[in-house]
């Protein structure tokens, strides 16, 4: 039988998410895969440009519920909305791009239509006809191959990357309204604020030198920030530094920080748990410098040093020192 | 108020990993395991509210016998009470056999406030606190870092997380289920008086039957999720590895940097 992939889509500013895009290009490749077709489903009020937007992918049809109920996100009005068409249709698969605003609800809307959940999946095979999903543990130090018990639809999360958006086919999907959307919104949004104070805008330096939890603590900061100025570098930091008040907030790089690119990015004891590398992989060139030869960071990184970066960082300085550099 | 707060115990993040006989899961022998995280922010974040409203905290776990320190430990903090869900046939489950059971526990309870970690360190799901509040029938909120009540515990201000460097800020009506977010607060340690307190403290093991629960409801058998198999990172595609001691290492990559990767 044709199986049913539905691709629900995250839209910011009038306009598709990028992660939306990737979620198109996995939900595509699923369809593909186990024989079916995908059509995505679109949530808002006022969002008739973001569907012809979406139309143009290869999809059967974009199925759109606009309603003032969906103007802000909530999760019950996201479930509203989704959960009566999933009950009566029952699609196969369900794709949701890995984002913030998909963990807060996915869970919940897959208890209320009793779907099986695989978070933040990186990718998937079909082995001896059975469906194997890929994803992280353990922080990105492992990966597992996961599958699904039983029967009914099956919600996946697409990670970060893992479906480059480039992979998404163009088409031309017809547009139509989600039947029976009953959005229940479930709270009161009272406002949105900057996270961090306003600060260093990591973004414009040519050089960052990253440092995570593996420094140990603010104390050590000095020799790193001899090798920072040495080489005209802004520090940046993992999320545990900031969460330690090792350093402030407005130097956080990652998925909850600042997104930087810099033509050189030093990674100093830090993992390279994906929340961070979302916020620092398109840099120009990474070299990690971590105690653990197997850790995540090593994998995106183009060089590595394996070792106590206590002992290589003030090495490092006096080899640029000599350098001349 | 009365406050839950599950906690999930977690390899420690400096443990080297190595691969259990089976290749299922990492060999547990040799790992230190500690307090998962947020969940770490979340205990705080009880403590805080159970002591500005005159309250108590119950610290609720399910896993095997080595949850009993991180118990211990979350009573020397401040914690009243823990309820341990030890049974074997409580352990194996995916995200939503888990979070049936600890709903069920919870339920016993009679709190105002369930307080999780955002995401585990380990299996990384994010999703049993959104999926207890689903068998609870309560609402939940993610990625949180600021809980202020209101109405006199009637309904809370809720601080969330957004990418691109934004915080929402949100109204729940209470009892809810509200995921912390590491970084919301600064845990505090633990006393010598804690310590010692916290050895008297209870540690309830109610067995699946006692909390209504059906054996095909929870653990392995009511999971839905099966792991196959878990691997290190496929090596190869990673980073060129620069050999020798910290001297000769640096000098090498400064060399490389200049004239390979040409961004010095
Ligand atoms: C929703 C969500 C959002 C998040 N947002 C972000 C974000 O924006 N940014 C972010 O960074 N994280 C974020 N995180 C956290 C992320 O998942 C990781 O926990 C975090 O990135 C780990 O930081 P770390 O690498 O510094 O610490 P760890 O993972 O603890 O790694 C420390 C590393 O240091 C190494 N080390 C220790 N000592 C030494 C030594 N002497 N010499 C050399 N190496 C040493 C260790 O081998 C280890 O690899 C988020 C998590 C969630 C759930
Ligand atoms: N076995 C467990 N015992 C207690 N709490 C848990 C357990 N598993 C998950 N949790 C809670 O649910 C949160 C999210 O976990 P997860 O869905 O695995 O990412 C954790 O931070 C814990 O607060």
């Amino acid at each position: 039988m044709t199986k049913r992939v539905l691709i629900v889509l995250q839209h910011r500013d009038g306009r598709l998410h990028r992660m939306s895009r990737e979620a198109v290009a996995a939900g595509q490749k699923l369809a593909a895969a186990v024989g079916g077709t995908a059509s995505a489903v679109l949530l808002g009020a006022g969002v008739g440009a973001i569907a012809e937007q979406a139309a143009g992918y290869d999809l059967e049809a974009v199925r759109v519920a606009d309603d003032p109920r969906l103007a802000d996100y909530t999760p019950g009005g996201y479930v509203g909305a989704l959960a009566p068409a999933l009950k009566s249709e029952k699609p196969d698969f369900v794709v949701f791009p890995h984002t913030y605003q998909s963990v807060d609800y996915t869970a919940r809307l897959a208890h209320e239509v009793d779907a099986a959940l695989v978070p933040e999946v990186t990718g998937f095979a079909v082995e001896d006809g059975v469906l194997v999903w890929t994803r992280p543990i353990l922080g990105g130090k492992l990966s597992s191959r996961v599958r699904v018990r039983g029967e009914g639809t099956v919600f996946v999360s697409v990670q970060s990357g893992a479906f480059p958006a480039d992979g998404a086919a163009a088409g031309s999907a017809r547009i139509e309204t989600l039947a029976e959307a009953a959005p229940a919104p479930d709270r009161e949004i009272l406002g949105v604020e900057k996270a961090g104070a306003e600060g260093v805008d990591l973004t414009k330096a040519s050089i960052v030198v990253g440092v995570g939890r593996g420094i140990g603590g603010p104390e050590k900061l000095g020799p790193i920030q001899d090798l920072a100025k040495m080489l005209g570098a802004e520090i940046g930091a993992s999320r545990p530094v900031i969460d330690n008040d090792w350093l402030p907030r407005d130097r956080q790089i990652g998925s909850s920080g600042q997104t930087v690119a810099p033509k050189l990015y030093l990674a100093l004891g830090i993992s390279g748990a994906i929340q961070h590398l979302v916020g620092m992989k398109g840099s120009g060139c990474v070299v990690a410098i971590n105690k653990d030869p197997s850790a995540p960071i090593f994998s995106i990184a183009r060089y590595g040093i394996v070792g106590d970066l206590h002992e290589i960082v003030p090495a490092l300085t006096k080899a640029l020192e000599e350098a001349g550099s | 108020m009365r406050i839950a707060v599950c906690i999930k115990q977690v390899p420690d993040t400096e443990a080297r990993l190595r691969l259990a006989a089976d290749g299922r899961w990492i060999d547990e022998d040799d790992v230190a395991f500690v307090i998962n995280e947020s969940d770490a922010y979340a205990l705080e974040e009880g403590l805080r509210l159970a002591e500005k409203t005159g309250g108590e905290v119950v610290v609720v776990s399910l896993g095997p016998a080595r949850v009993q320190e991180a118990l211990r430990k979350a009573l020397a903090l401040g914690a009243a009470r823990a309820v341990h869900l030890a049974d074997d046939a409580y352990q194996g489950g995916d995200a939503a056999a888990t979070a049936r059971a600890l709903a069920a526990a919870l339920a016993r309870e009679q709190v105002d406030l369930v307080l999780t970690g955002a995401q585990s360190d380990d299996a990384g799901f994010g999703a049993t606190g959104s999926l207890i509040a689903g068998q609870l029938g309560w609402p939940h909120a993610w990625l949180v870092m600021g809980v202020e009540l209101d109405d006199g515990g009637k309904s809370a201000r809720v601080t969330r997380e957004m990418e691109s460097g934004l915080n929402e800020i949100v109204r729940l009506a209470l009892p809810a289920v509200i995921q912390v977010q590491a970084g919301i607060n600064h845990p505090r340690y633990a006393s010598l008086k804690g310590i010692m307190q916290a050895k008297r403290k209870p540690i309830a093991t109610p067995a699946p039957d006692e909390l209504g629960l059906a054996a095909g409801a929870i653990g392995a058998a009511g999971a839905r999720l099966e792991v196959l198999s878990v691997a290190f990172p496929e090596a190869g595609a990673g980073a060129e590895i620069i050999a020798g001691d910290p001297a000769t290492a640096a000098r090498t990559l400064v060399e490389k940097l200049q004239k390979e990767a040409r961004v010095l």
